[in-house]
């Protein structure tokens, strides 16, 4: 028994995988994307904080600064093609210290540094001009225009979307036991069977240390997972800020960000929290709490306003702070690990640069997805006409909209896969109107069912 | 399109509304529902004994519901379901979105009667992971009595009010065995028989525990408990979160509409009135939470209200004297802005307390009392207080005078 031979086989659904195989489907080459979860985005890429950055404080000099440039470049030149939405709302980052205001001046310096040239030094008044529920007790920042929101799940739905419809495949539930180099190819055994690939890419993220040390039997790294809680508050809070709310980062983390969604929210987080376990990512109420009362602190308006959710995410950090991407085309293998939170913002950009590491030249796509309008500044399914009925009447999230989910070219598998596609429970009733419908609605239709079969009730 | 009265929500309030206000000819009634039929919680509820008050008999929640939407439309109710009420705007005037799409109905008046919720998990603060299987009761009776489908073998259910125990004949009656009842007080909140229940089924309830911590990647593998002997965990492969009722209010809220943070939802005068010129609320919308004959009676109430303000009958909200509570043993007072008595209006305060208390419950203007009666007070009872049949003038202030 075998499977057929593929040029390249990606380890990882994330966004990076997505990413990479929608740029190798573009150029041409046969892909599949093999993903151990029942859905795709179901490990780092769950959770993050949903903005496009344009690298302004990323290490000067780097491939990360570098991959986050084109990355960035990228999506802004082809979302519209997609309907993926920009929310170039920009960035505020903050002063509340004497240190930090000192701090100020050589972050600035090495955003000029990094080609970010359009960033703009404000003093308190004009803070508060920009950002009118800012607190009164901040003392000076800057702004970066390019800073945007997006989102996250759609943007790397799209890419998948658009690799199959050049070609790829996608396998879920098919996680990498074991592999075998022969001379032009690899053997690769999968809990979803065997597949043979000349060339295998490493986007495992949690799992990349694991992964690559099965490709090459060494333990060149070690992820060691960074959890970041987020709280997110309901629609009426977002129109406190306009800007995304960022403070004056440390050597260790990008610190706590205040910023709406493009699904009309507003969240506050992430925290930056090592933990040994790369699977599990909890929720501590303490911490939660703190979340809530530092977006207090940052928008005061904020502590009168419910809170509809909370999520964590963990980061694929290793021992080192760079990205470990690396390439040994004589044995057919490229290793792209530790890419932390600025994978949503770079993962084109590190597509871009596996190709030209395989010396492809970029090819035009043929196909273009388009995405279901999901963020709030566009027109909704259910403002629509024939959209069968609302479902989830938190999202306001229609009948045809789940239906177009299940049968999308890589179909909801799970209630969370779903959620991704569509935001159906994720907003403030968290189930309570909608997920009797959903359980009818996806019955016989997940790999991971929302129940555990029929009933005889009543 | 262009109706008379438009009810937002057919569940016991919106239906006895609807049924009312066609027995009293009052134009053109539409019931608006989001749901694919009318009746609201009642229709998910296979068990609690309904329609005495009502109909002068017991009925199941299925049957009840229907009755109520039968009597509507009896009476000439349009109801729409599968329709979501989007948006309200002055007019009134309502955005809808259902099946076909998006359209406005201007109104006349409008009785919002979206009843109420369970508190989500975020909102209880429980830590840990977000597997599949944590659902509230709502979620849990759809997903059993509606789709016949099971969501679990063996949960944990969080609380003890009556719904609590609603749930767990509804895991009986689904085959699921639940690992235990965990409530965060000291006793058992809902009164006998449903208190018996636990025993009865040998399900083992903890009294003064918190769930710490859900865990479980894809699916609930487990609870810890913080008891009063510890931490301990518990295994189990599903949660039920039941009770801790709040408004559905949403829409008010989008609309900026003035809400009551002891009740979460909208501030009411006597005849029920809210938001803006025309807009009236009713039902479990008002506060957490009432039985269904409760509802019901409010949803008759109103109806009587809102036709008279189609006659021009009612006076200028603008008279109306806020209730000021001068006790942090009140949780909430309703109505919360006070008229002189007329057609359809609040004729008793309901108050609920926040911890147990025992005194004279007072309505005061200056130094005249205006009603009081002695209560002896728990968190989970509501407590009526007669309102007076004459005009109103000047603040009124609501206390207890303690004698615990």
């Amino acid at each position: 028994m075998s499977g057929p031979v593929y040029d390249i086989a990606i380890i990882g659904a994330g966004i990076v995988g997505c990413a990479i195989a929608r740029r190798f489907a573009i150029d041409g080459a046969r892909v599949i994307l093999l993903e151990k979860a029942h859905d795709v985005l179901d490990g780092a890429s769950k959770g993050n904080s949903a903005i496009l950055h344009t690298g302004f404080d990323a290490p000067p000099g780097t491939l990360e600064l570098d991959c986050i440039r084109d990355g960035r470049a990228e999506y802004l030149a082809i979302h519209q093609r997609m309907n993926l939405p920009l929310d170039a709302c920009g960035a505020l980052v903050l002063a509340w210290t004497e240190d930090e205001e000192a701090a100020l001046p050589a972050l600035m310096a090495q955003a000029r540094a990094n080609g970010v040239t359009d960033v703009e030094a404000l003093d308190k008044a004009a803070l508060l001009a920009a950002e009118p529920q800012l607190s009164p007790h901040v003392r000076a920042g800057f702004r970066v225009p390019g800073e945007a929101l997006i989102d996250p799940w759609s943007a790397a739905h799209a890419y998948l979307y658009q690799a199959i419809a050049h070609g790829a495949e996608l396998r879920c539930r098919a996680e990498l036991t074991g592999a075998e180099r022969h001379a032009d190819h690899w053997s690769l055994a999968t809990t979803a069977g065997p597949i043979e690939a000349g060339l295998v890419v490493n986007a495992a993220g949690l799992w990349g240390d694991h992964v690559d040390k099965i490709l090459t039997g060494n333990a060149r790294f070690d992820i060691r997972p960074r959890k970041g809680q987020f709280v997110v508050f309901d629609k009426p809070a977002a129109s406190l800020a306009r800007h995304i709310l960022l403070p004056v980062p440390t050597k260790t983390t990008k610190g706590v960000v205040v910023c709406r969604t493009v699904f009309g929210n507003l969240l506050v987080g992430p925290t930056a929290e090592e933990q040994p376990d790369r699977d599990i990512a909890a929720l501590v109420p303490e911490t939660l709490e703190r979340l809530r009362e530092t977006g207090a602190r940052i928008l005061p308006a904020l502590a009168g306003h419910e809170v509809t959710a909370a999520y964590a995410g963990l980061r694929p950090a290793t021992e080192e702070k760079g990205y470990r991407i690396d390439a040994d085309l004589s044995l057919g293998r490229i290793t792209v690990g530790g890419i932390r939170s600025t994978g949503l913002s770079a993962a084109l950009g590190i597509a871009r640069h596996l190709g030209q590491l395989c010396g492809i030249t970029p090819a035009e796509p043929k196909h273009w997805p388009d995405m279901p309008p999901l963020s709030q500044d566009v027109t909704r399914d259910w403002q629509t006409a024939g959209h069968g009925g609302i479902v989830c009447h938190c999202e306001l999230v229609t009948s045809r909209e789940i239906e177009a989910a299940l049968t999308a070219p890589a179909p909801a598998h799970s209630l969370a896969g779903l959620k991704r596609r569509t935001r159906v429970t994720m907003g403030r009733c968290q189930g309570f109107g909608c997920m009797a419908a959903l359980a009818r609605l996806t019955d016989g239709r997940f790999t991971q069912p929302m129940t555990c079969g029929d009933g005889d009730a009543d | 399109m262009q109706t008379d009265v438009a009810i937002i929500g057919a569940g016991p309030a919106g239906l006895a509304a609807a049924a009312e206000l066609g027995r009293l000819g009052a134009g053109r009634v539409v019931v608006i529902e989001r749901d694919a039929v009318p009746g609201g919680i009642p229709r998910h509820c296979g068990h609690s004994p309904f329609g005495m008050r009502e109909f002068r008999r017991i009925m199941g929640g299925s049957a009840y519901a229907a009755r109520l939407a039968h009597e509507a439309r009896a009476a000439g109710a349009e109801i729409l379901c599968s329709m979501s009420a989007t948006a309200l705007f002055d007019g009134p005037l309502l955005e809808l979105s259902g099946p076909e799409g998006r359209f406005m109905l201007d109104a006349r008046c409008v009785l919002l009667a979206t009843g109420t919720r369970e508190s989500s998990r975020i909102q209880r603060m429980i830590g840990g992971t977000k597997p599949g299987g944590v659902m509230p009761t709502g979620a849990l009776q759809g997903i059993v009595h509606l789709n016949h489908q099971i969501p679990f073998r063996r949960p944990v259910i969080l609380g003890t009010e009556l719904v609590s125990f609603s749930a767990l004949l509804t895991c009986r009656q689904a085959g699921a065995r639940p690992a235990a009842m965990i409530e965060a007080g000291p006793a058992i909140l809902a009164r006998a028989p449903a208190a018996l229940l636990p025993r009865v089924m040998g399900v083992p309830v903890h009294l003064d525990t918190r769930i710490a911590a859900i865990h479980g990647r894809d699916r609930v593998a487990g609870v810890t408990l913080d008891t009063p002997r510890g931490m301990t965990d518990l295994d189990c492969d599903g949660v039920v979160l039941t009770g801790a009722f709040r408004s559905e209010a949403a829409l008010l809220a989008a609309a900026g509409a003035p809400r009551d943070a002891g009740t979460s939802g909208p501030v009411i005068d006597s005849f029920g009135r809210c938001f803006a010129p025309g807009y009236f609320a009713a039902g479990n919308l008002l506060r957490p939470v009432e039985t269904a004959g409760a509802c019901w009676a409010e949803g008759k109430r109103a109806a009587r209200a809102i036709h008279a303000f189609l006659g021009g009958a009612l006076p200028d909200p603008a008279s109306a004297h806020p209730v000021q509570i001068a006790s942090d043993a009140i949780r909430y007072a309703l109505p919360q802005l006070l008229l002189a008595p007329g057609p359809g209006s609040h004729d008793q305060l309901q108050l609920r307390v926040s911890r147990p208390v025992r005194g004279m419950l007072q309505l005061r203007q200056g130094e005249t009392i205006l009603a009081s009666r002695h209560i002896n007070a728990r968190p989970e009872r509501r407590v009526m207080l007669p309102l007076p049949a004459h005009a109103l003038n000047g603040p009124l202030i609501l206390t207890i005078e303690d004698s615990t």
